[in-house]
């Protein structure tokens, strides 16, 4: 692997490439996010925001007490989010862990969905604390059963050690793991590594490493994405866009619950790294309350007033 | 299709403009005899028409003054004083959105500055002066600190409102009393603020608001009833100001302009600093005194900001002043307009090299692109003269200490701003800078308990916190 010529592999080469990085300040990155949180997206800019955010959820259940018939469900509203509307998109994915994947996946080809992937956290989600050698059969037994995307965390005990290039080789193993079969999103956990300076640094690791998409948190841990965070992620990835000519994608979950704060995700993608990232191949809203959100604006824009939630399924 | 934002204009029905204004004298609105309009910066529409005060008025409203000073002000406890001023800002904040909407369609800035900067600024202001009131004689300028007298206070339009709470609220707590004079195309909301007082129930006289343009400012000046002048404006007019008030009594205090250095040390936060970058020069259209229009970075990374100050240039969005989207509103005046026109023509001429982003500015109005200008040396006009608008020269540097040099390089010192990770450098700079306000990994902050004033050309005296009530009392060591 040649790592798009940025690192060679070793410990050496990768600390010179994550040294050149600029600091990131936090109270400026604070002050810019409040900034565009304070944008206006009203009428049609609204409705737009509103379908592409729908198309961008991954919609989420990772509970201890998830059974085929809760999955089941869920792939059903993920397919028609509105049953009453067809021009309602598809969601993004469905997230799941490993033993609901083949659940997911052969109720989802029953339904007509062929189109929606199954996603499957990974690598010991959502602590990361297992061998490599449980996190790679992990991960291959997510991809036969029908995973076409990998959710992983990183070990941010090594992190926080300084073991970067443990970080790093464990991405690049799950890297080939994954190999064509599916896509692989890097959970960085944004609320255990703390500072944006470690997000930054995360997001470059991460991205030389193979990754293809960056991820802020398994939604386990508080704070989760918080607008600076996505902020200074959605910058490492324009950034690493520059110097590469590679789009990497952004996904933020956890605490993006309603419809007010997907738009302002929306935009911060828009200021940031660009209209190139408005879609769902490039930005995913991990979420599971958000949907529902969505669908009750929705239908208010549509009506002109608020429908009783009995109007929306439950999942 | 694209994410475009849809149009979000703040609705102006909440203002009630008058056709036409007089003064505001001894607690009443007197009406004026000559009249000039004042105008939408954005749209040339006419708003309403201005009275021009002449002698008689600047008499009665000093007359005011004198007689609320000397029969009510000056006997009113400083707790009674801070009470006022409570009521003032706490009708600030209810009538914010008036007052926002008021100041936009006058000045050209867009709603969301004076929604979140300019108006809870002012409003912040009277609170912090109301706090100090009654307890002025613990603010380190002796056991028994007394009021001047009759302030004439006379302010710019790039903050109206703000300025005039910069001026009125340390001069009310202190005890003294105002004839104040807006700015000749911003006078909307101060004459907004003279209905406030009456709502307050402030005391007959002690606010006084006369309009005009620089005869009646001149007037004020030169009165022989006025104790001290405040004056926040142009290094030309403090110039004028100075010889005037040279030969008598009055206390003076200039906040006058700047030609503020922010300067970039090679290992920057990148990004933030290029959003402090941009507040520096684009906040207000770069109507700022303190802006930082001298752009100085270390050679070594000044490619890789510049890169980034222009990509971050193509999304700031100029355009209509009342939308809530909008950046960049609206070139304050026609005379405005035409002095940056000149200004970046010379920079153009000097052989700068001249870059703004592609941008749609509206027909009508008065506008002009957020702009850079790289290839700046310390010897180019750009470089030293206060252009007032949004025209940012970018020059170079190799070693901290011909930072300094460069930074000091100008009769102004009102601002300056350092970026960089390394905080003994950065304190270094700090000592070292001949500047009265100093940023650093920040621009344009404003605090009304932080003191605010210049070095040099740009100013005499402080506004604001602890040291700018020395500007309102007298028997006080370096006043």
């Amino acid at each position: 692997m040649n790592f798009y010529g940025l690192v060679d592999g070793s410990e050496a080469s990768l600390k010179t490439y994550l040294n050149k990085l600029s600091g990131v300040d936090q109270v400026g990155a604070n002050a810019r996010a409040a900034m565009l949180a304070t944008r206006s997206v009203k009428t049609t800019s609204k409705r737009w925001a509103i379908d592409t955010a729908i198309s961008m959820v991954d919609l989420t259940t990772l509970e201890g007490a998830d059974t085929v018939g809760k999955v089941q469900a869920l792939c059903t509203k993920a397919v028609r989010p509105d049953p009453t509307d067809s021009s309602v998109p598809s969601v993004g994915a469905i997230c799941v862990y490993n033993d609901m994947v083949g659940v997911a996946r052969k109720h989802l080809d029953l339904i007509g969905g062929k189109h929606v992937p199954v996603a499957a956290v990974s690598t010991a989600f959502p602590s990361g604390r297992a061998s490599i050698a449980v996190k790679v059969l992990d991960t291959q037994d997510a991809i036969d059963a029908g995973a076409s995307e990998i959710d992983m965390v990183i070990d941010r005990g090594a992190f926080l050690e300084g073991r970067l290039i443990d970080v790093f080789n464990e991405i690049v193993t799950i890297r080939q793991v994954c190999g064509e079969k599916a896509h692989l999103k890097v959970i960085f956990e944004t609320g255990e590594l703390v500072t944006y300076d470690n997000v930054r640094k995360a997001s470059f690791l991460a991205m030389a490493a193979g990754a293809d998409f960056i991820k802020t948190s398994t939604g386990k841990v508080a704070p989760a994405a918080t607008a600076p965070v996505v902020l200074v992620m959605l910058e490492a990835v324009r950034d690493f866009y520059e110097m590469t000519q590679k789009r990497i994608g952004v996904k933020p979950a956890g605490g993006i619950r309603n419809t007010k704060d997907a738009i302002k995700q929306l935009v911060l993608v828009k200021e940031t790294a660009g209209e190139e990232w408005l879609n769902s191949k490039l930005f995913r809203i991990g979420a599971s309350a958000l949907l529902n959100d969505l669908l009750m604006q929705r239908i208010k824009m549509d009506n002109g007033y608020y429908a009783s939630p009995t109007y929306v399924s439950v999942d | 299709m694209s994410f475009e934002y849809a149009p979000a204009p703040e609705s102006r029905a909440i203002t009630n403009i008058k056709p036409k204004y007089g003064h505001f004298i001894g607690g009443k609105f007197v009406t004026g005899s000559k009249h000039f309009p004042t105008i939408n910066p954005a749209t040339e529409e006419i708003l309403s028409q201005i009275a021009l005060a002449g002698k008689s008025e600047v008499d009665a409203a000093v007359k005011a003054a004198r007689k609320a000073y000397n029969s009510t002000w000056s006997k009113t406890s400083g707790k009674e004083r801070g009470k006022y001023l409570f009521r003032i800002a706490r009708i600030l904040q209810e009538r914010a959105r008036e007052f926002a909407v008021l100041e936009t369609l006058d000045n050209g800035k867009p709603i969301r500055e004076s929604r979140d900067t300019d108006i809870p600024l002012a409003a912040a202001h009277f609170f912090y002066h109301a706090g100090w009131a009654d307890k002025l004689e613990y603010a380190g300028l002796g056991s028994f600190p007394k009021p001047l007298g009759v302030a004439g206070q006379i302010i710019p339009w790039n903050f109206p409102l703000l300025m005039l709470a910069w001026k009125v609220a340390p001069a009310l707590a202190t005890g003294n009393t105002v004839v104040l004079k807006p700015a000749e195309s911003t006078s909307l909301t101060a004459l907004l603020f003279a209905e406030v007082c009456q709502q307050a129930e402030l005391p007959a006289g002690v606010v006084n608001i006369v309009t005009g343009d620089g005869s009646t400012g001149a007037l004020i000046v030169n009165h022989p009833g006025i104790d001290k002048i405040a004056f926040t404006g142009s290094t030309e007019v403090g110039k004028i100001i100075a010889r005037s008030v040279a030969p008598t009594k009055k206390s003076v205090t200039l906040e006058l302009g700047g030609k503020g250095a922010n300067i970039v040390f090679e290992d920057a936060a990148i990004d933030e600093t290029v959003e402090g970058i941009i507040d520096g020069i684009f906040f207000n259209q770069g109507h700022v005194c303190c802006a930082g229009s001298r752009l100085l970075l270390q050679e070594n990374v000044a490619e890789e900001v510049l890169h980034k100050l222009k990509k971050r240039m193509e999304k700031i969005r100029v355009g209509d002043p009342l939308d809530k989207n909008t950046d960049v509103g609206a070139i304050n005046s026609k005379e405005q307009l035409a002095k940056i026109v000149e200004l970046a023509k010379v920079g153009d001429d000097e052989g700068g090299q001249r870059w703004s982003p592609a941008c749609d500015l509206p027909k009508k109005g008065y506008w002009f692109a957020p702009t850079i200008f790289t290839g700046v040396t310390s010897a180019h006009r750009i470089a030293r003269e206060e252009i007032f608008g949004p025209v940012l020269s970018v020059l170079t540097f190799r070693t901290p200490q011909e930072a300094i040099e460069k930074a000091n390089n100008t009769p102004f010192g009102l601002s300056a701003g350092v970026w960089g990770e390394k905080g003994s450098r950065t304190l270094w700079a700090a000592q070292h800078l001949r500047a009265g306000v100093i940023w650093t990994n920040s621009f344009n902050k404003f605090d009304p308990t932080s003191p605010f004033g210049g070095y040099k050309e740009s100013g005499w005296g402080r506004e604001g916190g602890r040291h700018g009530l020395a500007a309102y009392l007298k028997g006080v060591a370096g006043e």
